[in-house]
This record gives C-alpha cells, structure tokens and sequence, in this order.
C-alpha cells in the first residue's frame, strides 16, 4: 500500500488528542506502522489543532501533510484544514457542508443516544476506522484497554459509542471510502521521544529530576514523576530553571545520576549551571527541547534553534557534550550514553530535541537496547589514601568520590581552586595547571563521538546535510527526488560537539537542511571542518520539515 | 570523639583581620564537636562572598557553588544522601538578594538542612553596597543618598512560609552561638539562624555599638507561639534579640515519602532498575501480541 495520511482537526478542549491518541493506537494494533504528529496553539481552549497520522505497512517516520481523510470537529476546522484536503480526499464532519463529504452529528448523537456528550470522542474514532477499512474490533478492544480501570458501564458505552460511529460512517461512505486496512502481523512499539526519554534516563541510574515546567520539555518530568516510586527516580518541580539546574548539581555532587530538562528560555536561565558544571567537574544531564524563538517565541512549535546556543553555552572554557537524536529509538540510546560520559568525564552534556521529536510518536520495529547500559565511574574510596577532588592526572580525569561515601573528604569550587578544591590565585603553577588538565578531558571524549551517518555519498554530486530529529523527512526527501530521477546523498549528525574527525568528501555541492533562519550547522562545520556550502534548506515557520518541503525547495533553488 | 584538631586545616583564611566570621568559624567547630560529628559526616554548601569561604577553613566535604544558589545544591545534596549533616553557609547577599526566591522556596519545603546566614547588613567583598537587610537612610557605596528600599525581614519570612527553627545569634556571643548551631543542626527539618556579624571594614557601625543592643532571649520566653514570635522577630533597632524565636515540633521532612519507598540510603548506593522492568515498560507502547 502507498501511505496515507489522516487528519484530525478541532478546537482545544474538542477532543481532537483523545480521538488521534484511539485512532493511531488502533492502527497499530491492526498491524501498521502510525507515525502521528500535532500542531497546535498555546492555549488551553479554542483555536485550532489538528492531530495528523500517518499510515503504512513500514515505519516512514515523517510528517505527511496532504490528507486522505479529514475528520473536522467544527466548521472552523473545515476552513482552516480543507485545503490540506486531497481532491479524492474524504472529509467527515458534523454538519453537511459540501455535496462529497460524511455528516455526522457526533455530538447529538453522543447526548441523544448515549446521554452523555463525552462520547462523540469515541463515536468519531469509531467512523474514521469504518472510513478506513480498519476492523471494529480492533477498535474495541483498544477501547477496553482504555477505559478498563473506569469501570464496566464506561466501557459499554463507548464499545455502543464506536459502533454508533463505524455504522454511520459505513452507511454514508458510498464511493467515498476506497481504503482497506485488514489487520496484518506488523508490531510496532509507537513511542514519542518524551517517553522514551525518561525510560531511558532511569535506564542509565538516573536517580534524580529538578525542571520547571516549560514545552516542548515537560513530558519528561511528568513521566519520573508519575513512575518515581517504580523507578526510584525522584522528580522535583523548581521553582525557576536556576533552581532545577543546581538541585541537579547537588544531587549529583553527592553521588546520584541527575538530570534537568528545558526549552530554550529556561537553558537561557541555567547556563551560569552549565559553567558551574564545567568548573566544579560535576556530570550533569541537560535535556534542552527546542521551539522557536527568541524568547517567548511560539511555545508550541517546532525548531532547530538553539544548535550554536548549546554547543557555546556556558561562560569559560571547558569540555561539554552536545547531542542531537534523530527519534525516539535514537534518543534512548543517546541519553544512555549522555549519563555515562556526563560521569566519565565529569561534565554537563546537553541533548538537543525538539517539539517535533518530543511529542510525535515513532513506530519502531525493534526497541533493541543492544549493549546499552548504565557504566559507572565513580572511584572506589579504599583504593585511595590521600585524597583529592582535583588530582592532577594525566587525562585529566580525577577520581571520584561523593561526600559521605568514605572517610575522604570532597570539596568542589566555583572559584579556581587547587587539587583540594580549594580557592586559589596561584596564577603560575595552580592556575594553568587546572585550566590543562579540564581541557586534556577532551581528547578521551573525541574518541567517543560517532560519525555522521552517511547515505549514498559517494555515488552523487550533491549531498544534503543535517541534524537531529529531521533525519526521517530527509530521507523521504532523498527518495522523492529520486522518483524525479535526481541523485542527491545525504550527510546526517546526531553528535555534535565536540566533532569526531570525519572528513567531507571534495567535489561535491553540499546543502545543509535546517529547521532554522540562519544555518547553523553550516556556521559550524564551515568552522569545524572547513568545508563550503552552496546553498541552505532552510525551514523556520514553526511547523516540522518533510520530505516534500525538502523536495519543493530544492528543486525551486537548487534543481 | 571528634576533637578541635579534626577540624582543622591549614587553608590561608582569606577574611580581614579581626572580623566577626572568625568567632562564627570558632562556633561552627565547637559546636561539631560537641555533636561528635566526624568531618566526613559533614557537607557544607556556600556561595559567594565573605561567609562562603567559611567551608574552606574547617575540614569537612564541601561544595563552594554560584552566588545565591546554595539552597537548591542543598537541596539536592538532601535528597541524594539524607544522612549527611547538610550546612549551607550564606551571607545576606548570598541568601536574601542573590538566592531570596530560592529562600522562600527552600522553607516550603522543609528540607532537613540547616541554614546560617552571616548577617552583616552590607555587600563587604564587592566593597560596601547595600544588602536586603541594609536599614533604610543608610548610605553606602552605591546608595550615596541613603538606602530607599525597605529592609528585609527574613525571620518574618521563615515563620510565615513553614520554617520549623528560626533563631538569631551573634557573632560576638561565640559560646551562645555554639549552643544555637547545636540545636539547629540537631532538629529534624529547616533550621535556620541569622547571626548578627558586623563589618569591621565597611559596616556603620563597631561592634561594641552592637554588642550594646543586642541581648539573650529569657527562659520565660515560649518559641513555640508562632504570634509571640513574628512580634519577637520585628524587634530590632535599640533592642535586637538573640537566641532561639520560633521552634516547632519537626514536621515531615521534605522528599520523606519518596524516602518511604526507596528506604534511607545513599542514592549512588541504589541499584538501577535494570533491563527486564525497562523492557516491560517499553512493552506497553506496543500492541499487545495476537491483538486482538
């Protein structure tokens, strides 16, 4: 099958999350690999949302944004959404609005027939999967799952609910449905990267969470939180970013795994902590999710904003970790080894998502953990006799102990300090000697980067290059130039600084994509690596880049 | 039995000669040892300023951190490892400009710390500005007309937002202000001293002018009425009281229902939750197999 893409748009408040949240879990349950994705407004009710998700028998984890099929939940949805209509593109909606539509009253139907409103959300789940060939009873029995824990009644009414809705749609499909979704062997983990986030960091023995909250970031504490007790990770709500920042510090000062996680505005607020970090060689975990600014920005969009932000965070000089996953499966395993190397090598590590990656979720064939796993580097307190927070050593790695662990005392700076962490102004020997040895600790970490992955290089003239969560629309934009018989590569990073040695191939036309005005990641590979770039994708409106804005844009400036 | 000597270092004390801190540094050592507490069950937490060397010149673990963020590292020190003797020493600067929303913050959540603030009514290692705490029409460095701004009262402070210890010393009292170091480091919860440290160098007035005001709260006195003690705590001008002004029974100490679950160890001495219940978790984001 070709993959297709469902809209679901409304108000805030409509139902249009608890109808996209049925609908794509419904799909997978099927057999089909869903990839979904939202836009929607910073407020709480009103405006307009839609929920899009895409269908295929393989996990393309792109946005698509053509409709097949759009489900308005208000005639101000059906404006606003329409175009993105395909012309043999069915709509639904409650009011007969056009000749080539389905009407139906979903919430009329929910007070008249079942009492009680709340469940034209369930009836319009129902219709859409008898719009889309999708069996009832997968439906139902996602229903069950959902509604398990509210009891027998709830449950029978929305089973009654999603019958309601599959047979008005059935009956008023006519020509208008062609698809068939029978139900297939595929099984798919759907994950977000704010879910797999906060598994992954109790995965690696984080024990602890300050943040305050702030979108596109506050999935991730709001999953510790509801889990602490399972997982032992204790969650706390600060109350402002400098706070959540250096309760981290301190939890991780005295030995426990700790993180933090922000949007731009509040990393804005926590970088004197990312200095502090750096100085006090403190390992500390920084989930920086982006969203278009400067300031206040749109809170709800997405962007690749804060790249040179995060890499040049902190004043001073000191060795920091920047990385950049590219989707949920990704993200684990980078946060797994975020923990490892914020430990090995004493120092903040900053992993760049953003509202695109934080909330859509991914199908994923295989959730492998592979070798992954907490390593910990914590040194043991009878192997020394007289110890030092900052011993010189030849790395530039000292033995780390937490306070209490031992008889041994550990004393950590702000200020320049001496092997003791004690202040100092010994500007000739304590001075530079300290200011080395942090630095030598970036040498060890370069061995640790990975390599940008690298498709079809070799075998083109021009090579798009990228970062982090657009890996998926890249690809997709790679194979619809290819329909078009045009052969363009494709360079993609997802650890970003410091840089691994990686040489750009001479001789071809490179093109960074970027969700950003001023691109960024050409700024700094031009820096980095000393390579030219004939031209920037640029994508900076707040909505995601696809595979068909990738194809559109190079074909008007670069075809 | 810890001693004097274990308490000691051979780290070059910053501070000008004759400053009241030396007789704080002297109390906060007396009273350790009078708690028997060995220098590796003590955790100091500072910031910037005179009062944040103090942790530099009595051996104990320490984390020397930003200016005004020493209660959120405390904080996570606490939580981290409840059994560490967790001290933050502070200034007026440091804790009520600096780090005043962390301070409001901290007391809601009654951490077991304790907090000592060297209250000297000036910004002294910026060189003379004035502090939350500065009285109004003083002039100082930067406020050569005078001070506009109301002072702060962060004794009021801490009894209206749920400190359970809030107590007054002086720095020129060192054995009484042994014996408040004493009880607020004993108490189970947020204890909290201001101690009144006059600047020797930038300050109004000598200490003798102090010393002449201040005096020792009675044992008629009841710490336990928290009325009796906002009105004891707005005392200050001819007459300014020391000793112990509002002390309630302990309450639930903060993260004590987390601490319920996972029990009282050191966090790093935890075991991660390991594969099998990662692979569970991750399991339900997945269709149920043979669904439906």
């Amino acid at each position: 099958m070709q993959d297709m893409n469902v809209v679901i748009a409304g108000a805030a408040g409509e139902g249009v999350q608890t109808v996209g949240d049925i609908l794509a879990h419904t799909i997978s349950a099927q057999g089909y690999a869903a990839f979904t994705w939202q836009e929607y407004e910073s407020r709480i009710r009103g405006g307009q949302n839609s929920y899009s998700i895409r269908i295929g028998e393989k996990p393309q984890n792109a946005p698509l944004l053509p409709a097949d099929v759009l489900l308005a939940l208000n005639e101000g949805a059906v404006k606003k959404y329409e175009p993105l209509l395909k012309e043999e593109g069915t709509l639904l909606a409650q009011n007969q609005l056009r000749e080539r539509m389905i009407a139906i009253p979903f919430v009329e139907i929910a007070e008249e027939e079942l009492g009680d409103k709340i469940y034209a959300d369930t009836i319009a789940a129902g219709a859409l999967v008898g719009v889309l060939g999708i069996d009832l009873d997968t439906l139902k029995q996602v229903l069950v799952e959902k509604f398990r824990r509210k009891g027998n009644e709830v449950v029978e009414s929305n089973l009654s609910a999603a019958e309601e809705g599959y047979r008005r749609a059935t009956q008023g499909c006519k020509d208008m449905c062609p698809w068939k979704l029978p139900r297939r062997g595929g099984r798919y983990y759907l994950i977000s990267g704010n879910e797999a986030i906060p598994l992954a960091a109790a995965f690696a023995g984080c024990r602890f969470i300050a943040a305050y909250p702030m979108t596109p970031s506050t999935g991730i504490i709001t999953y510790l939180a509801r889990e602490e007790e399972l997982l032992g990770v204790f969650a706390e709500q600060a109350e402002d970013e400098i706070a959540a920042v250096n309760m981290a510090l301190g939890a991780s000062y005295a030995g426990a795994r700790a993180m933090t996680a922000t949007s731009g505005g509040g990393f804005a607020l926590m970088v004197e902590g990312v200095s502090l970090a750096g100085m006090t060689e403190t390992p500390l975990v920084i989930v920086l999710a982006q969203r278009p600014g400067p300031a206040t920005g749109l809170p709800t969009r997405t962007a690749q904003g804060e790249l040179l932000f995060a890499i040049n965070a902190g004043h001073g000089e000191f060795p920091k970790l920047v990385l950049a996953p590219s989707n949920p499966y990704d993200a684990f395993h980078k946060i797994v080894k975020a923990f490892n190397l914020a430990d090995k090598y004493q120092m903040p590590v900053i992993v760049l998502t953003d509202h695109f990656l934080a909330d859509s979720q991914f199908s994923v064939s295989d959730f492998d953990l592979g070798t992954a796993g907490p390593g910990f580097y914590l040194a043991d307190p009878q192997e020394i006799r007289d110890y030092k927070r900052y011993r010189l050593t030849e790395h530039g790695i000292s033995p780390r102990l937490y306070p209490g662990q031992s008889e041994h005392l550990v004393g950590v700076d702000s200020d320049e300090h001496d092997e003791e962490g004690h202040i100092t102004e010994d500007l000739g020997a304590t001075v530079r000697a300290m200011v080395q040895k942090r630095l030598a600790k970036i040498d060890g970490l370069k061995k640790e980067i990975s390599l940008p992955e690298e498709i079809s290089v070799n075998d083109v003239d021009t090579v798009l290059v990228g970062w982090g969560s657009s890996r998926g629309a890249l690809l997709e934009g790679l194979s619809l130039l290819k329909q078009e018989g045009k052969k363009a590569g494709m360079i993609h990073f997802t650890e970003l600084w410091p840089l691994p040695e990686f040489t750009f191939p001479e001789g071809k036309t490179y093109i960074t994509v970027e969700s950003n005005a001023t691109g960024q990641l050409a700024r700094l590979l031009r820096s980095e690596y000393d390579v030219s770039f004939q031209g920037t994708i640029n994508r900076y409106d707040g909505l995601p880049l696809t595979g068909e804005y990738i194809r559109s844009y190079f074909n008007e400036y670069y075809g | 039995m810890s001693t004097m000597d274990d308490y000691h270092n051979n780290v070059e004390i910053q501070w000008c000669p004759g400053c009241p801190n030396f007789g704080i540094l002297q109390a906060f050592k007396k009273a350790l040892v009078e708690l028997n507490r060995a220098p590796h069950e003590v955790c100091m937490v500072s910031g910037i300023g005179q009062a944040a060397k103090l942790p530099h010149y009595l051996r104990c673990n320490f984390f020397n951190g930003l200016h005004g963020r020493t209660l959120p590292v405390a904080l996570g020190v606490h939580v981290a490892n409840p059994k560490l003797n967790t001290i933050v020493v502070t200034g007026d600067g440091d804790c009520y400009g600096e780090g005043g929303n962390h301070f409001i913050h901290t007391l809601r959540r009654n951490p077991d710390i304790t907090v000592v603030v060297h209250n000297n009514e000036i910004y002294a290692l910026t060189k003379g500005q004035a502090s939350p705490t500065t009285p109004r029409g003083e002039r100082r460095m930067l406020q050569f007309g005078g001070v506009e701004l109301a002072p702060l009262n962060p004794l009021a402070i801490a009894i209206l937002h749920g400190c359970g210890f809030v107590a007054r010393g002086f720095a020129g009292n060192i054995e009484h202000l042994k014996g408040l170091l004493v009880e607020a480091i004993s108490y189970r919860g947020f204890s909290y001293v201001d101690v009144i440290q006059p600047c020797i160098t930038w300050g109004t007035h000598p200490v003798s002018w102090y010393r002449e005001r201040i005096y020792t709260i009675g044992d008629d006195y009841d710490p336990g009425n928290r009325e009796a003690a906002l009105e004891k705590s707005m005392e200050w001008g001819e007459r300014m009281p020391i000793g112990v002004i509002y002390k309630t029974p302990p309450a639930e100490v903060f993260a004590g229902r987390f601490r319920k679950a996972v029990g009282d160890r050191p966090l790093p001495e935890l075991q991660p939750p390991g594969r099998e219940k990662i692979l569970e978790l991750l399991s339900g984001f997945r269709a149920a197999e043979g669904s439906p």
